[in-house]
């Protein structure tokens, strides 16, 4: 998780900080990370990957990426609200190339703007590919109404991009995404979040109604961003993150075994061998996350290597992976670290981690992933 | 060979539109191509033409319109094919 610039890095090590300090209330409350989300704006974290002219920093997905392992060390939560407001931001620097967008990208690092995600829809399933709500364009403004079955911190969250067929005849598969800021939205929660782990999400369901100025629909069509953008930066920092809690459930199983060898110097606790298989794994999750990060910085800048079969597939089994390793991995911590990570009240525990980890094969379920590269493999020619 | 892509799309292509109604440019992803069933529809062409898309031919853009498959399928038959 290195190779972002320090300068980066040290400011992300200041927000974990304060992220540490409230991770466990959050977790506790399923309450959202405000202090977490105070310290990100402080640092100005949030609008790091707009391009320089614009007044962002120009932060590659490289440094992205480093930014959510460092948090999610800290708390998972945290790491995953960055990770998808960064996946929005990088929507927007890669396919919003119009003064209405620049003037809002300008404004996002200027007063350091939350943007959240609504893809999914009631009665569709998780099927990001697909919508049933349409924008309907009326002169210079648009009207857009969804029942988005989740808004991962959508009553915190001061901006969203929404995704809606092109409009009210449109077949389901032929979408744009829409911005739509706090002033051009009303949300109704429809539901609570009271689950396993990455409590602090606060994902609930919400109705959305919104309307605004038609500059804030997206240019390009919502296939070519999803293919080009949203789906490899999604699988590329969600395992950021599931890569961040490993690292840290490492930590945790390490200072278990140093603690019991300090107790017989000179002898070898059974743990440790436990624990050189448990940093191998650690590592190779490491090497797989950085080499899909080349992958996808290879072809960035080329849309059709993008919008190749093998790509997806590529990227598709990145996220598979990596939400296998982060639980396998913390679970095999636990074994390591036995009844300091099983308590609750312990410094080593290991419980949210754990059941933040669970997470990761749900988001996008790896049943659906499986199913589309079996798919998809039918047609690759090369791996 | 218009004809033979039209009677494939019809039966692999799950669009929402009626084939018939298709003109040549028009754009089948907003016609209700999808993904998924593009991959039904690229092996049904490849079962039906007797060839095979090489990797630089799976894009999106090789499958957006009737014409564009006609001129894929040419490309590949060396502009032979019935």
């Amino acid at each position: 998780m290195s190779g972002a610039t320090s300068d980066l890095l040290d400011r992300a090590r200041r927000a974990a900080q304060q992220a540490a300090l409230h991770a466990a209330d959050v977790d506790h409350h399923a309450r959202f990370p405000a202090e977490s989300l105070d310290a990100l704006r402080r640092e100005r974290l949030l609008g790091v990957h707009v391009s320089v002219p614009l007044g962002g920093e120009g932060a590659s997905l490289k440094d992205l990426s480093a930014i959510c392992g460092v948090l999610a060390q800290s708390c998972a939560t945290t790491g995953m609200i960055y990770a998808m407001h960064q996946i929005q931001v990088g929507c927007m620097v890669r396919h919003a190339h119009t003064p209405a967008f620049d003037a809002y990208l300008t404004e996002l690092v200027e007063r350091q703007r939350l943007i959240a995600s609504a893809t999914s829809e009631a009665g569709i399933g998780g099927d990001t590919r697909r919508s049933g709500c349409a924008v309907e364009v009326d002169g210079a403004r648009f009207r857009l109404e969804k029942n988005a079955s989740v808004i991962s911190y959508g009553a915190q969250t001061d901006d969203i991009l929404v995704t809606a067929r092109r409009h009210p005849e449109a077949v389901p598969s032929d979408q744009v995404l829409a911005l739509v800021k706090d002033a051009d939205v009303k949300l109704e929660a429809t539901g609570g979040w009271d689950t396993l782990g990455m409590r602090g999400t606060c994902s609930l369901g919400f109705k959305l109604r919104a309307e605004a100025p038609r500059d804030q629909i997206l240019p390009e069509p919502f296939a070519d961003i999803s293919a080009q953008t949203m789906v490899p930066y999604s699988h590329i920092l969600w395992a950021s993150v599931w890569l961040g809690i490993a690292t840290d459930a490492v930590r945790r199983a390490r200072m278990t075994v140093r603690n019991e060898a300090r107790k017989k110097p000179g002898t070898i606790p059974p743990s440790a061998s436990r624990l050189a298989e448990l940093t191998l794994q650690l590592h190779l999750m490491r090497a797989a996350l950085r080499d899909g990060i080349e992958e996808y910085e290879r072809r960035m800048d080329d849309p059709d290597a993008l919008a190749s079969l093998s790509f997806a597939v590529r990227m598709n089994n990145l996220k598979l992976a990596a939400s296998e390793a982060v639980v396998a991995i913390t679970s095999r911590a636990l074994l390591i670290a036995g009844i300091a990570g099983y308590r609750n009240d312990s410094e080593l525990s290991l419980g949210r981690h754990l059941r933040d980890a669970h997470s990761a094969s749900i988001m996008i379920s790896n049943d659906r992933l499986y199913a589309t590269n079996a798919t998809l493999l039918l047609a690759v020619r090369e791996d | 060979m218009t004809d033979a892509i039209r009677s494939i799309l019809k039966e692999h292509a799950q669009l929402s539109a009626t084939v018939e109604s298709l003109t040549e440019e028009a754009d089948l992803y907003a016609a209700g191509l999808t993904s998924h069933a593009t991959v039904n529809l690229m092996l049904a062409l490849e079962e039906h033409f007797d060839v095979e898309f090489p990797e630089r031919m799976m894009r999106r853009r090789s499958f957006e319109s009737i014409a564009a498959i006609r001129a894929a399928i040419e490309e590949l038959t060396g502009g032979g094919a019935s």
